[in-house]
């Protein structure tokens, strides 16, 4: 469903992503692991079209079709989802209000009709309790004054609601403790169908242990250095990344 | 600011159309014989010709006043008409003889006039240049006693209320424009709300500029008796045209003993072009006064037109335990400019005041909140609560912010927070990663910004004041 071919993009001056090519299929859970500043972050920012980086060469398809030709909002659309690492605060506006705007413009570009607030309340009942989260939370302004914890529950939440066919966890991991861990990994485990795929960005192993993945990449300097199968982050986390780092950094 | 935040916001402005009907206007000029003939042209007593005399007087005797933060060509008083009014209209006696052109213009404004149409809840008096079109649900609000219709219909039909409530807030000598005001206010609306009454429906009057090169001088005079409580709307459009307009209009609202008065503004004037060429310059005068103890005034507005927009609409609380209120968002996007806030005035013990003020600049707008707080030092126990937010949205905008807070008795509480933000290409990245469009994420923000303004707006209202940030934003992001 997604074919990322020799992917090269910037931000700034810097060149940040120097060729990756990846291939993700229908039911498949990738991890995208890597030191900082290996472009982890960046390729998920850039699948989800963030207009601070610019593509400078390669291509990305996604579903047959172009996908760094589409806007975010209609990548959204489509079925792609970003779990931000750094979730925004938008002050006066309710969680509750965010989602069902956002749901319904999802229907809408699939030519359904919009869902009334009523059954839209009934959804989110069902979808809180898979994140554990309580009905305050819904109308509470978007992650105001949110903990940690708290923000990235609300991605996945949202991430719940929204059903998307390419979930994106940009390191939904870090600055959580085990139990708000296990409350993501849970989500999204539930959320996982045979058409479905997930991409996992993350820096620590910790999280794979909950979210299985099939395939595992090692970024670094830009480029994918290392595929292999889920025993490959295992390596990684008793070895550390300098092994897999000489040569990569042209 | 990358493109994204600067290519959203330039949606027309969709009132912009002219009605071409035939119109009695007067030639370019101001003299005393000018007045004279307004006066005239309305059948006015002597007292109130008298009247506008004193004030023709006292305006050539005062000076423009340029202290406000924003910067036009000056204004030339003797190129411009005085009075326009369309032919047809006059002498009106319902609103079936209403010409069917004018009846179309507030159609296409959302404003049926045809009562079976209008939305129920809402009465209506239409100002079309200098007159009343006309004032609908009259004949339910005469039953409980509430007078609504045009000034000049209530100087022939309750002149001791006129006489005696006119510039009794607002005096003719207060300043520049309302003395100007006073010398050839054409038509407003007059709003008594007797003993005891809780006006059932909300009070509305639409104004409309659409002649050219005339300038609009309405007067609005509301009066809510002891006891009575009234919420009123006011609403305003104008062609496009590429001359600036002058709107320099008065409002007085007195509250007596126990009275509540909560007037609410969506003011939607021309803003002038994107260079700022044109556009309507709104130099307004509005003043409420808590007469009696116990009594309440509420200013509720939303300002997202006029090329200059300067207004202060203010409380004096001279009743004791009486409430000033205070919500206002005002966005400037292009050229626009604002110099908009509130003065409020503590004079009896116990007085309470309250400012809420939401200002947003995109584009190269100029946005200043402007804002007194005077406790009189019999004011004893005044309390004051000032909160004062301003959005940015670009880079080439700017948002001031000029308190001035006089306290003369120690017993008073006077509290002042500010705060300024910007909208950051994150938060409409985020919200177009959940599927909404660059104009939806911005009006979202802005709504959520501006969230404790809107909840004071009646309902209908409130979605109209969101549309318009949306359109008025358009293009400021993309």
């Amino acid at each position: 469903m997604l074919e990322i071919k020799d992917l090269h993009a910037t931000v700034g001056d810097k060149e940040i992503l120097r060729g990756i090519t990846l291939s993700v299929e229908p039911g498949s859970v990738h991890a995208v692991m890597g030191p900082n500043g290996s472009g982890k972050s960046t390729l998920a920012q850039v699948l989800a079209g963030h207009p601070a980086y610019q593509v400078t060469g390669g291509t990305v398809t996604y579903d047959g079709e172009d996908l760094l030709a589409m806007d975010p909002e209609v990548r959204a659309q489509k079925g792609i989802f970003l779990a931000f690492q750094y979730p925004v605060e938008i002050p006066g506006v309710s969680n509750a209000y965010f989602l069902r705007a956002a749901y319904n413009e999802i229907r809408k570009a699939h030519g359904d009709e919009e869902m009334d607030p009523m059954s839209f309340a009934d959804l989110m009942d069902e979808k809180m309790k898979l994140v554990e989260m309580d009905d305050s939370m819904l109308t509470r302004s978007v992650n105001m004054g949110f903990s940690g914890g708290e923000k990235k529950r609300n991605e996945i939440l949202q991430m719940a609601v929204l059903e998307p066919r390419l979930a994106i966890l940009d390191e939904t991991d870090s600055g959580l403790d085990i139990d708000a861990l296990r409350i993501v990994a849970n989500g999204v485990n539930t959320l996982k169908r045979p058409t479905n795929a997930v991409i996992v960005v993350t820096h620590y192993q910790r999280l794979l242990n909950y979210i299985v993945p099939d395939f595992v990449h090692v970024l670094a300097g830009g480029r994918i250095v290392r595929s292999g199968g889920k025993e490959l982050a295992l390596e990684l986390e008793a070895r550390g990344y300098d092994w897999l780092l000489e040569g990569a950094v042209a | 600011m990358s493109s994204s935040i600067e290519s959203l916001v330039n949606r027309e402005y969709q009132y912009g159309f002219v009605t071409d009907i035939e119109a009695d206007t007067i030639p370019p000029g101001l003299t005393e014989d000018v007045v004279r003939l307004i006066s005239a042209k309305k059948g006015e007593p002597v007292w109130l010709l008298d009247w506008r005399l004193k004030a023709y007087r006292r305006w050539l005797t005062m000076k423009e006043p340029h202290w406000p933060n924003v910067s036009y060509q000056p204004i030339d008083y003797q190129s411009q008409s005085y009075y326009s009014a369309p032919k047809s209209v006059t002498p009106l006696q319902s609103l079936d003889e209403v010409d069917p052109e004018l009846l179309r213009t507030y159609e296409k404004l959302g404003i049926p006039l045809n009562e079976q149409k209008f939305l129920s809840g809402v009465a209506v008096d239409a100002i079309f240049d200098s007159v009343s079109v006309g004032t609908t649900m009259k004949k339910e609000l005469g039953e409980l006693g509430i007078v609504f219709c045009s000034l000049g219909e209530a100087v022939r039909e309750h002149p001791e209320l006129v006489r005696k409530y006119l510039g009794s807030v607002v005096p003719y000598s207060d300043n520049f424009f309302a003395a100007l005001n006073s010398a050839v206010f054409s038509e407003g609306s007059f709003v008594y709300i007797p003993k005891g009454v809780r006006c059932p429906m909300e009070l509305s009057t639409y104004f409309r500029i659409n002649a050219e090169g005339t300038g609009q001088f309405e007067r609005t005079l509301i009066v809510a008796d002891e006891g009575s409580y009234v919420s009123y709307l006011e609403g305003c459009t104008a062609p496009k045209r590429s001359t600036s307009q002058l709107h320099a209009a008065v409002v007085e609202l007195i509250a007596l003993k126990d009275a509540t008065i909560k007037y609410s503004t969506v003011q939607n004037w021309y803003a002038g072009d994107k260079d700022g060429k044109g556009g309507i310059y709104n130099f307004v005068t509005k003043r409420g006064k808590c007469a009696g103890a116990n009594s309440k005034i509420s200013w509720t507005q939303v300002e997202t037109g006029s090329a200059i927009t300067w207004k202060y609409p203010s409380v004096i609380l001279q009743g004791d335990n009486s409430t000033g209120e205070f919500y206002s968002v005002a966005v400037v996007n292009n050229r626009q400019q604002a110099d908009t806030g509130t003065k409020m005035i503590h004079i009896g013990r116990n007085t309470k005041s309250n400012i809420v003020s939401k200002g947003i600049s995109a584009g190269h707008g100029q946005n200043s909140y402007r804002g007194q707080v005077k406790v009189l030092p019999k004011a004893v126990n005044a309390r004051n609560y000032t909160q004062c937010d301003s959005m940015l949205v670009g880079n080439a905008c700017g948002a001031h912010t000029f308190p001035y807070i006089e306290v003369g008795n120690n017993t008073a509480t006077v509290e002042h927070e500010a705060s300024t933000s910007k909208i950051g290409e994150d938060q409409i990245f985020y919200l177009k990663q959940r599927g909404l469009s660059a104009e939806q994420a911005v009006s979202m923000i802005v709504s959520g910004f501006c969230k404790e303004v809107f909840k004071e707006l009646p309902m209908e209202f409130a979605l109209e004041a969101q549309q318009l940030l949306g359109i008025t934003l358009e293009g400021s992001v993309g």
